[in-house]
């Protein structure tokens, strides 16, 4: 809270009527000392990054240096892929710019309708429908579903996407400690049994990059009679014999009644969405207000969507490659003496733990001066209070990349001190 | 001792472990402002006492409860309810 005894002596008065205007940016005052302080040291900031070129999926220009990128979620590399491209500048070319318009007026032109096609396949479900961001896909679905008297029930380290689903809706929340199965059965075990419950999981939580045991969750999810929305965001592309995602791979198809993902990270443009079996599902276009109140995306970003999206369908090779990279770094990493956010390599992202912010940014910058980017995370967003830095693989990485990657993490951590040199 | 002392003292003992300035507990103590919790605390915090008593305390309710005494009265209602 506020200190309600000091008022700043600046604070503007209205000259008319004598009124203080309370400053309603004041709350944020202790973030900007925190920043100044932070930036004082001589660090850059780390969230003010600036893309001069891009020059492919795995490099950039950044401060006029070559700089590989090890922290996009572009984890197929499909956003210089040449049918994607091309599919985006005919559209453009086409159906102009954009559609100034809702999903449910006059922003549905033909490509709207095939990508939500081209999702129906790679899915193999009945219904799709598409947001304008995933961030969206989320709120929407999450905040529809769930209305009075019912029950979202979802695991502590949610994206912050859920969590803002939860707010918008009327719903009662109720979170169980990450990915304990057994924390999720109490928990559920004490909602009334008549009341309506969805329970949110995530193929792969972002942060450390673990992958939730859905198998056993699902199972006490059926047990309770809750419904289940899986976020497959990090899992799209690469997770199961068709790249649905980590529910596929752990064979829980027939179990999820919603999956949300996002064409942000694996499809390599922007834009969310849900797909599902359920009968009923196509209802949701006219009440989920994050998908009618909001403009349609643009032509040219859905026709490159439903281009990579069945491109996706047969990238065998790519997945193959994505999971080397994944695993050499992450072995690397840790033969280095990292400490990493899982023991194995779960999924495409690789989060390197460090104490402090301080070693956090002093690491940060130093693989940027050395020319790399990756990530850097740090709480609220991430759990249990850590600092990290989180990398994340593209099919694209060559081998020599990431064996310079791991070398530039072998420099950096010992000009940081936070491993033995 | 009432239920409500009972319950009183069993809060207690689970603020204990997350009362790392030994802060005096009274009914009136806030979470935030006089235990100094964040956010992580409060989930832990919470995840024990919803065990302790066999309720759920949903995120909705959290939002209301500042005070040690706001708890005891959420966990009495809850447990008449159960």
């Amino acid at each position: 809270m506020t200190d309600a005894g000091t008022i700043p002596e600046d604070k503007p008065v209205d000259a008319l009527t004598g009124a203080h205007t309370a400053d309603l940016l004041s709350k944020f005052d202790p973030l900007i000392a925190e920043r100044e302080a932070l930036l004082a040291t001589g660090v850059r900031d780390p969230f003010a990054i600036v893309m001069e070129k891009v020059l492919s999926p795995t490099e950039a220009i950044i401060n006029g240096k070559p700089t590989i990128l090890l922290g996009t979620y572009n984890y197929m590399g499909m956003t210089f892929d040449p049918d994607v491209v091309e599919a985006g500048r005919q559209a453009l070319t086409d159906f102009g710019s954009g559609t100034t318009g809702s999903r449910v007026l006059n922003g549905t032109y033909s490509p709207h309708k095939d990508v939500e096609e081209a999702l129906k396949e790679f899915y193999g479900t009945s219904s799709a429908m598409v947001f304008s961001t995933g961030y969206q896909a989320n709120l929407g679905i999450i905040s529809t579903l769930a209305g009075k008297g019912d029950y979202i029930i979802l695991d502590a380290d949610s994206h912050a996407s859920i969590y803002d689903g939860c707010w918008l809706g009327n719903a009662e929340i109720v979170r169980f400690r990450h990915n304990s199965v057994e924390d999720l059965d109490k928990r559920l075990g004490r909602l009334p049994k008549e009341a309506g419950k969805l329970v949110v999981l995530e193929g792969v939580y972002s942060m450390f990059g673990d992958i939730a045991p859905l198998p056993e969750m699902v199972a006490v999810a059926k047990k309770h009679g809750a419904m289940i929305l899986c976020d497959e965001a990090h899992g799209m592309g690469f997770f199961g014999e068709h790249g649905r995602g980590v529910y596929e791979q752990l064979g829980c198809e027939d179990d999820i009644d919603f999956v949300v993902g996002t064409f942000s990270k694996s499809v390599g443009t922007v834009g969310g969405f849900c797909v599902s079996n359920h009968p009923k599902f196509e209802v949701l276009r006219l009440v989920c207000r994050p998908y009618v109140f909001t403009a349609s995306l643009p032509p040219s970003v859905v026709a490159t969507a439903a281009t990579s999206i069945r491109k996706l369908m047969h990238a065998g090779n790519k997945r193959g490659k994505l999971w080397d990279n994944s695993r050499r770094l992450h072995k690397g990493l840790k033969d280095l003496g990292f400490k990493l956010g899982t023991e194995d390599a779960q999924s495409a992202i690789i989060a390197v733990i460090l104490p402090d912010q301080e070693q956090a940014v002093g690491m940060w910058q130093s693989l940027l001066d050395l020319g790399l980017y990756v990530n850097m995370a740090r709480p609220p967003a991430t759990p249990a209070g850590t600092f990290l830095l989180r990398c994340s693989l593209c099919a694209e990485h060559r081998d020599e990349q990431v064996a310079e990657i791991i070398e530039m993490f072998a420099k950096a951590g010992r000009h940081v001190g936070c491993i033995p040199s | 001792m009432t239920t409500r002392d009972e319950t009183f003292a069993k809060v207690k003992e689970l603020i204990d472990p997350f009362n790392k300035k030994g802060v005096a507990l009274t009914e009136a103590t806030r979470f935030a402002q006089d235990l100094e919790w964040d956010s992580l605390t409060v989930m832990d915090f919470v995840a024990a006492i919803e065990d302790e008593f066999d309720i759920i305390i949903t995120m909705n309710m959290q939002a209301e409860i500042e005070t040690v005494g706001q708890l005891i009265d959420a966990v009495e209602k809850l447990r008449d309810k159960a």
